[in-house]
């Protein structure tokens, strides 16, 4: 059936519509984490380390104790490492014996009451030692010792090197070379909803686990490894989330505590962390430095693209490995590049670690890319718009880094805005201090590889129909608010020609679901998208054999809709949907199916290449227009157009709250939002600490300065996604940072070459007549490894690299096994430890505990 | 107002007092250095209120207090006596949803839906004092409530729409079956 065909026969998506899950949100009946209470319920503190850097010498908890309080735990209570990347299992619960920036955890508290708690907390006393801190990466490189981690170079979390044909001989070939450096300041996911988590020992002694997560599942394998009981034996509840965008996609110490203190004194314990100790989990945009060097035609081509991106990770490793690919794997899927280099390197540094937030490591070089192709248009005299329309990538193609792309609606998002901007009449020719400024993006579909390597499917869902015509679908997605429990209802609904509000959902539960990986990576809606479409239609095939036979109807004209199930050629000869599930009960006995969805292997067989492959790409593009004030510095966002290359929108409504919700994310980040850090004075210890952790000075836009978004859903279904349909949680954020950089060039002539665009560098910028710049002037130099050669499909590679080692296949695991970072020392409670395995970082001795 | 043995200082000082809720009256014993925020989730089981900070800074815990919004985080639940306490279960009609939460559902307005609450209040108080707002006053009157999903906008067009519907200009569509 053509993509056309299908869309005539739609009655459910596509049409905007009430989301399922409404009618809960605007009554206050969402209960989210916190807003569970079990009887004999305790709560939960922490207590979190004032120092950047320091070894713990001793616990004392002895004053403490008393009648409300219920239970003390130390990082000895719970040893086990975990971490959300199988390579970096490197935090704990609580921390065993150092602390690695101001919010590491070092004890709990379980009361009868919060207050009771906190002031307990006030009466542990620890002693400490400081270490030495790093700031930054560039100390990191200079600074090996004291190392932050055991594990690593150094300081240096990772380093990566690919290269995609000869690049240095491209260069050489090319017409002109632009070079820049750019740096983006790091910035936090900020959700409304603190993270909270409560656990419970079941009356049959298992474990639940409720908790504001988005990654369930990835929680319930911590949990199972830090614990030590069996996975089948913990149930975790991801409840909806008051916000995620990636901030709530490790897992967590708080959430290991309650389940470990619940498991030890039998009765339900709840965490609530305050909006500080939000900031201090964090995980969220990492800092980049960034050289781009990009070899171009004389009619602006590109060549050639050699990048170098330089993160501050943080104290942990987190997501980081992947971060760090990420800062470079997409750079190939918005333009055609012919060939590609790319080095990236992670330093740890004594701030909370950083992770993904919305559009994970992609933010930060495609502002670098499109600010660089605005100074490349205006070099060559070109239009930024048909400089970048010449050369989009190709639709159902492999990139020179073996990403497959299928369809590619960039140019008609590209026209769309420059249409609806005026950007022909208009850019360059508004008055000083006004100005247009374009970018465009593209992102990933969904995560091509699971976290952990398996070969097990990325989504399930599970659908259960009886006799009164109910409809319940399982799945393990997570809701955290971007629709996903809306898309579930959509898709089952239109194939089985019943309305969304007719299901019923049980989201988020591993106990009750299958598996869903998790709401990262943009990957629900086409992932559980396409389970929960196999599985509808395995259902309505059920259903359909049975009233063929029943009504005798041909099969091949057995139609579901408006909550029947009748004849295609004779309406009139149906049944309702209630009775027709009565039918396929009848014949077949009780129903239930079920779907699941496993992405396509990749084609990117070098070491590296798992970061970066999707089923599909969305693409971007954004107009902005600013004004400038030339003394203030300020930068006022007049209008913003967007176009977002959505394959097909399922619900349009909440499509387009995707998309002005990434416009306004990308705004905060753009112009506003920093995490910032700044050393005390010794005599006020020195330490590193975050400079506003609070609402109030953490700067996001209000109501105030949100400007008017024209959005635009460009729809050309993709074949890899669930009715054609593809991403539009992070997308639509990516273009918007350079496009305001670029206006504001248009405005003022000046470039400011950071991220955020602040009224000071703006001003700085204005002020620097010679550069008309503010940014960056140096990239450090790094000593990278040799880059895996890889030679482009266009050269006739075959997605290996010519220079590495045969790897192991993983092929004959079903579950990979965890496997513990290289370099890590033992456990300070094993034997070797506690006969001095030698280590390079200072003695780890866990600290004395009085209790 | 009561307030139970205990000294100045001491946090186990409880207070009896009635507090007027969603227009009942409610006999209530609770700590005395609770803000209302705690006594309506944690004594009251009005847990439709949130919380995104406790430090008056996200605007989540809006409730309104003789019609105005305020912040239930800011406010000790004694200073509330003899006030009108209106939270978001006070909002609709028994089943019957408020315009302005009929417009927020199908507009878009509500993503996660942890800001909406403190929205949905904020916003109806905005309508009550002036049911035809420009979208500068709805931008005003919405600005001490922080929303990170929507980009604002398509809570603007649910004020608006409520508007028409408070003004008689348009009416609420009939709720599809199964809502």
């Amino acid at each position: 059936m053509s993509p056309a065909q299908r869309q005539a026969r739609f009655t459910v998506v596509g049409k905007p519509r009430r989301r399922v899950d409404a009618r809960a949100k605007v009554t206050g009946q969402t209960r989210f984490a916190d807003d569970l209470f079990l009887p004999r319920m305790l709560h939960c503190k922490l207590l979190r380390s004032p120092h950047p850097h320091a070894r713990i010498l001793r616990i004392d908890l002895r004053a403490a104790a008393d009648p409300g309080v219920k239970l003390l735990l130390t990082g000895c209570d719970m040893p086990t490492p975990y971490g959300i990347l199988p390579v970096s299992q490197d935090e704990h619960a609580l921390c065993l014996e150092r602390v690695r920036f101001v919010g590491d955890p070092v004890a709990a508290v379980v009361a009868v009451d919060e207050q009771t708690a906190s002031e307990a907390l006030d009466r542990i006393r620890i002693d400490y030692e400081p270490l030495a801190t790093i700031a930054s990466p560039r100390e990191a490189l200079e600074t090996p010792e004291p190392k932050i981690q055991p594990y690593g170079d150094g300081n240096i979390h990772k380093k990566v090197a690919l290269e995609f044909g000869d690049v240095d001989a491209a260069m050489a070939s090319a017409e002109s070379v632009f070079e820049d450096v750019f740096f983006y300041e790091g910035n936090t996911h900020l959700p409304i909803e603190q993270h909270a988590a409560l656990a419970a020992v079941d009356p049959d002694g298992k474990l639940t686990v409720w908790s504001a997560t988005q990654t369930p599942h990835y929680v319930h394998r911590a949990l199972a490894r830090v614990l030590g009981i069996p996975a089948a034996h913990i149930r975790v509840i991801a409840t909806p989330n008051g916000g995620g965008f990636g901030g709530k996609s490790d897992p967590f110490n708080h959430e290991i505590v309650v389940a470990k203190a619940a498991l030890l004194l039998g009765r339900p314990v709840k965490i609530c962390l305050t909006r500080e100790e939000v900031f201090y989990c964090h995980r969220g945009r990492h800092p980049v430095l960034m050289k781009l060097r990009t070899g171009v035609q004389a009619d602006g081509r590109i060549v050639a693209m050699d990048l170098q991106t330089l993160l501050d990770g943080g104290a942990y490793g987190s997501y980081g490995v992947a971060s760090t690919f990420y800062t470079g794997a997409l750079q190939t899927v918005t333009y055609e590049v012919p060939r590609y280099r790319f080095r990236g390197c992670r330093a740890f540094t004594n701030k909370p670690p950083c992770g993904p937030k919305r559009g994970h490591g992609t933010p930060q070089p495609r502002f670098a890319q499109e600010v660089q192709l605005d100074k490349i248009a205006v070099a060559l005299e070109k239009d930024p718009a048909e400089l970048r329309k010449m050369q989009i990538a190709k639709p159902n193609s492999l990139t020179a880094n073996f990403m497959r792309i299928g369809t590619i609606g960039l140019g008609e998002c590209i026209d769309r805005v420059v249409e609806g901007s005026g950007w022909k009449d208009r850019r360059g020719k508004l008055p000083f201090g006004q100005g247009l400024g374009l970018a465009c993006s593209s992102y990933l579909c969904g995560a091509g590889l699971p976290i952990y390597w398996n070969a097990l499917p990325h989504s399930g869902v599970q659908l259960q129909l009886d006799r009164s015509g109910r409809v319940t679908a399982f799945c393990g997605a997570t809701e955290i608010g971007q629709g996903s429990d809306d898309v579930l209802a959509n898709l089952v609904a239109e194939v089985l020609g019943i309305d969304p509000f007719d299901l019923r959902l049980v989201t988020g539960d591993t106990d009750l679901g299958p598996v869903d990986l998790g709401s990262y990576s943009s990957r629900v809606t086409l992932m559980m998208g396409h389970a929960a479409i196999q599985a509808a239609e395995r259902a309505r095939d059920l259903i359909a054999s049975a009233v063929s036979r029943r009504l005798g109807i041909p099969l091949e004209r057995v139609v579901f809709a408006q909550r029947r199930v009748f004849d295609a050629e004779d309406p009139d000869k149906g049944v309702p949907f209630a009775e027709a599930v009565q039918i396929g009960e009848a014949q077949h006995g009780t129903l239930g199916t079920t779907g699941s969805y496993r992405p396509p292997e990749s084609e990117a067989k070098y070491k590296g290449g798992g970061v970066g492959p999707s089923p599909a790409y969305s693409y971007s593009a954004c107009v902005a227009e600013v004004r400038v004030h030339p003394e203030t510095g300020w930068v006022e966002v007049e209008r913003i157009w967007i176009a977002h290359d959505i394959g097909r929108a399922l619900n349009p409504v909440l499509a387009r709250g995707q998309v002005e919700g990434s416009v306004y994310m990308a705004l905060g980040e753009a112009l506003l939002e920093e995490m910032a850090y700044r050393r005390l004075p010794k005599h006020l210890s020195g330490a590193l600490v975050h400079k506003y952790p609070s609402l109030l000075e953490y700067k996001s836009p209000t109501t105030l300065e949100m400007p008017d978004v024209v959005t635009y859903l460009v729809e050309q279904p993709d074949g890899a996604g669930p009715f054609g349909a593809k991403e539009v949680g992070q997308g639509p954020l990516l273009p918007v940072m350079p496009a305001l950089a670029n206006a504001v060039y248009d405005a003022v002539g000046i470039r400011v070459d950071e991220v955020p665009i602040t009224p000071e560098k703006v001003l700085r910028a204005m002020a620097d007549r010679k550069s008309r710049r503010f940014g960056p002037s140096d990239f450090p130099r790094i000593d990278w490894p040799e880059a895996l050669r890889v030679a482009p499909p266009a050269e006739g590679g075959d997605g290996t690299a010519a220079n590495e080692k045969p790897r192991r296949r993983k092929d004959d695991a079903i579950v990979a096994p965890d496997v513990a970072p290289t370099g890590l020392p033992p456990h300070p409670s094993t034997p070797e430890a506690r006969r001095g395995v030698p280590s390079s970082s200072p003695a780890s001795q866990p600290p004395e505990v009085l209790r | 107002m009561s307030t139970t043995s205990g000294t100045a200082s001491s946090p186990d000082a409880r207070t009896r007092m009635t507090l007027r809720i969603n227009g009942e009256s409610v006999d209530i014993l609770f700590d005395t250095y609770k803000t209302l925020l705690e006594v309506l989730r944690e004594d009251l089981g009005l847990i439709g209120t949130k919380h995104g900070c406790e430090l008056g800074e996200c605007g989540a815990c809006a409730v309104l207090v003789d019609s105005r919004p305020v912040l239930s985080c800011l406010l000790l639940a004694v200073e509330c006596e003899g006030c009108d306490v209106r939270t978001v279960e006070g909002l609709s009609q028994g089943s019957a949803l408020h315009p302005v939460q009929e417009t927020f559902a199908d507009l878009g307005a509500a993503q996660c839906g942890y800001c909406t609450p403190g929205m949905l209040m904020t916003a109806s108080a905005l309508l009550e004092r002036n049911p035809d707002p420009t979208r500068a006053e709805i931008r005003e009157a919405l600005s001490g409530v922080l929303c990170r999903c929507t980009g604002y906008l398509q809570i603007f067009e649910a004020v608006e729409a409520a508007g028409r519907i408070l003004r008689g200009e348009s009416t609420v569509k009939p709720p599809e079956e199964g809502r």
